[in-house]
């Protein structure tokens, strides 16, 4: 299989522009990809483009130039960036394209999200009745994991103080104020047992990526990134998933768990190879079970690994380096492509203060979310 | 007031032991909650009516301290909401979500045993009771 290299990334900013459409900072973000990679939009083969609030998120070709690409759209909820990567690694694999981006862009309202919960195949009872929240869901599954695996409140609260910590030295975070723990246990109460100050909010903001052949690499950058792997999965029948007004008795992995599974083969590379890590932060408790739920520890070390410090810049486990969503806000279609360029500045070396020290060779991201998909890719120097 | 279920089909109504209105796969055996006209295990047609048992053990919970996005919540908001507690619980055959009657953290525990009520959920616009399928605790009973 051909494989593929990750030659430029570029990001608008995440947070609230009043001022800016979702195409506007997608073509922010497309620009600053295409200068990192020193090639011009013209040189771009082909395109996809993830977004959940713009329905035609190629029309950013109209800010850029319309060269008449293969421009494909994509939406698969918290997971849109990760497919819209893996479609285009795909397609560099087909061997008929040698150059391409993926971009995501969105620019939600305040609040969390809401939909008619009958597009979900649920019932309109079940929205009807408030049960069509997932805010919620992340409340049950952190709320049943602490009860199972014995995890602290206070566990939590380190987390999301790490995740504002990070993002205060990310020039390019939503939130970027550090919040001690006592102040993120002592927010309102939302979905028990996560505070307010423990969730992501979402926002708006813009990511990019060009890649290419890994042979040719060479040819756009003195550092290329090569994408090892890409896997999106979707829940089998017994996953503890949101939007389920019921489960069968029999539990099966979630979604994360397949996804990280088939990466990991993919790429020949496994989690004790890893070296810095974006997971979903919905909320504080989500990082903690996609912790173990991508492998990097057993059910209930999180606690002490937490406590010790190991999930910080400098810790043996560095999750969430610049902020994660907690920080950045998830404006969905672009989540994932934030990761991506996180993870390409980690292994540069190029992430300034917030740089993991050493000399990182592999990164790990994973994407979570509605109905039920999830996302990983799997990076290396 | 007139008493009217939240939807058709989901409850029995009308006697003092409501239960849930499932479906099972006659070709593999999965229950299903509410009702649904094809297997999510093993894609078959062949789904028969299946009446889910009155009491469980709570699996998972949470509460919900703000009020739903509306739509599609049509519940009580605004100064008018109340928080309430929502969970899984595990029946006989398939575990259930739905309302739980308590919503203090430290009156619920996984594990708890937990029976089938229905309880008002809203007025509607002819001045009916809307009222909804909830789990409470059964230990409630003997206090």
């Amino acid at each position: 299989m051909m494989d593929v290299a990750i030659v430029g990334v570029g990001l608008h900013p995440f947070g609230r522009f009043p001022e800016m459409t979702a195409i506007d900072m997608g073509a922010v973000a497309i620009r600053r990809a295409l200068a990192d990679a020193g090639v011009e939009w013209r040189d771009i083969q082909f395109a996809f483009a993830g977004s959940y609030e713009v329905d035609n998120p190629d029309a950013v070709v109209a800010l850029l130039g319309l060269t008449g690409i293969p421009f494909t759209d994509v939406y698969n909820g918290c997971a849109t960036a990760a497919s819209a990567l893996t479609l285009a690694a795909n397609t560099i694999r087909l061997g008929e394209s040698e150059l391409g981006i993926a971009v995501g862009m969105d620019k939600h309202l305040p609040g969390a999200f809401s939909a008619d919960p009958r597009l979900y195949a649920c019932p309109s009872w079940y929205g009807e009745l408030g049960q069509f929240v997932t805010t919620k869901f992340f409340g049950m599954k952190i709320n049943k994991y602490m009860h199972d695996h014995g995890i602290s409140h206070e566990t939590l609260a380190r987390v999301a103080a790490k995740n504002y910590r990070n993002g205060a030295s990310n020039p390019n975070a939503f939130r970027r104020k550090p919040l001690s723990e006592e102040e993120i246990l002592g927010s309102p109460m939302l979905n028990y047992p996560l505070t307010q100050y423990m969730f992501c909010s979402p926002d708006e903001g813009a990511a990019a990526v060009v890649l290419c052949r890994a042979e040719n690499a060479h040819r756009y950058t003195d550092k290329p990134i090569y994408l090892r792997a890409t896997a999106v999965r979707t829940r089998r029948l017994g996953a503890f998933e949101v939007h389920s007004p019921w489960l069968p008795v029999d539990q099966t992995p979630g979604p994360t768990v397949d996804a990280s599974r088939a990466a990991y083969e993919m790429a020949g590379i496994g989690p004790e190879d890893v070296d810095v890590i974006q997971l979903q932060d919905t909320d504080a408790g989500a990082e903690v079970i996609h912790l173990a739920e991508n492998g990097f520890c057993a059910d209930g070390d999180q606690e002490h690994l937490v406590a010790s410090g190991a999930l910080e810049i400098n810790g043996s486990l560095p999750v969430n380096t610049d902020g994660g969503l907690i920080a950045n806000g998830e404006p969905i279609g672009a989540s994932g492509l934030r990761q991506v360029h996180e993870v390409v500045l980690q292994l540069r070396g190029q992430a300034g203060e917030r740089q993991v020290p050493g000399t990182p060779l592999v990164g790990y991201t994973q994407l979570y979310g509605a109905p039920g998909t999830a996302g990983v890719s799997i990076m290396s120097v | 007031m007139t008493q009217v279920p939240v939807a058709e089909g989901i409850f029995t109504f009308g006697s003092d032991a409501p239960q849930l209105i499932g479906s099972r796969c006659n070709a593999c055996g999965i229950v299903t909650f509410p009702a649904q006209d094809s297997c999510p295990r093993c894609a078959s047609t062949d789904m028969s009516e299946h009446l889910l048992s009155r009491r469980g053990r709570l699996w998972a919970w949470t509460t919900q301290h703000f009020p739903p996005p509306s739509p599609p919540y049509s519940g009580p908001s605004g100064k008018a909401f109340v928080p309430f507690g929502v969970g899984y619980v595990e029946l006989a055959d398939v575990k259930v979500e739905t309302r739980l009657t308590e919503s203090d953290p430290d009156r619920l525990e996984i594990g708890m045993e937990m029976e089938l009520v229905l309880v008002p959920f809203r007025t509607d616009d002819d001045g009916n009771e809307v009222v909804t399928f909830a789990f409470r605790p059964v230990r409630e009973d003997r206090s």
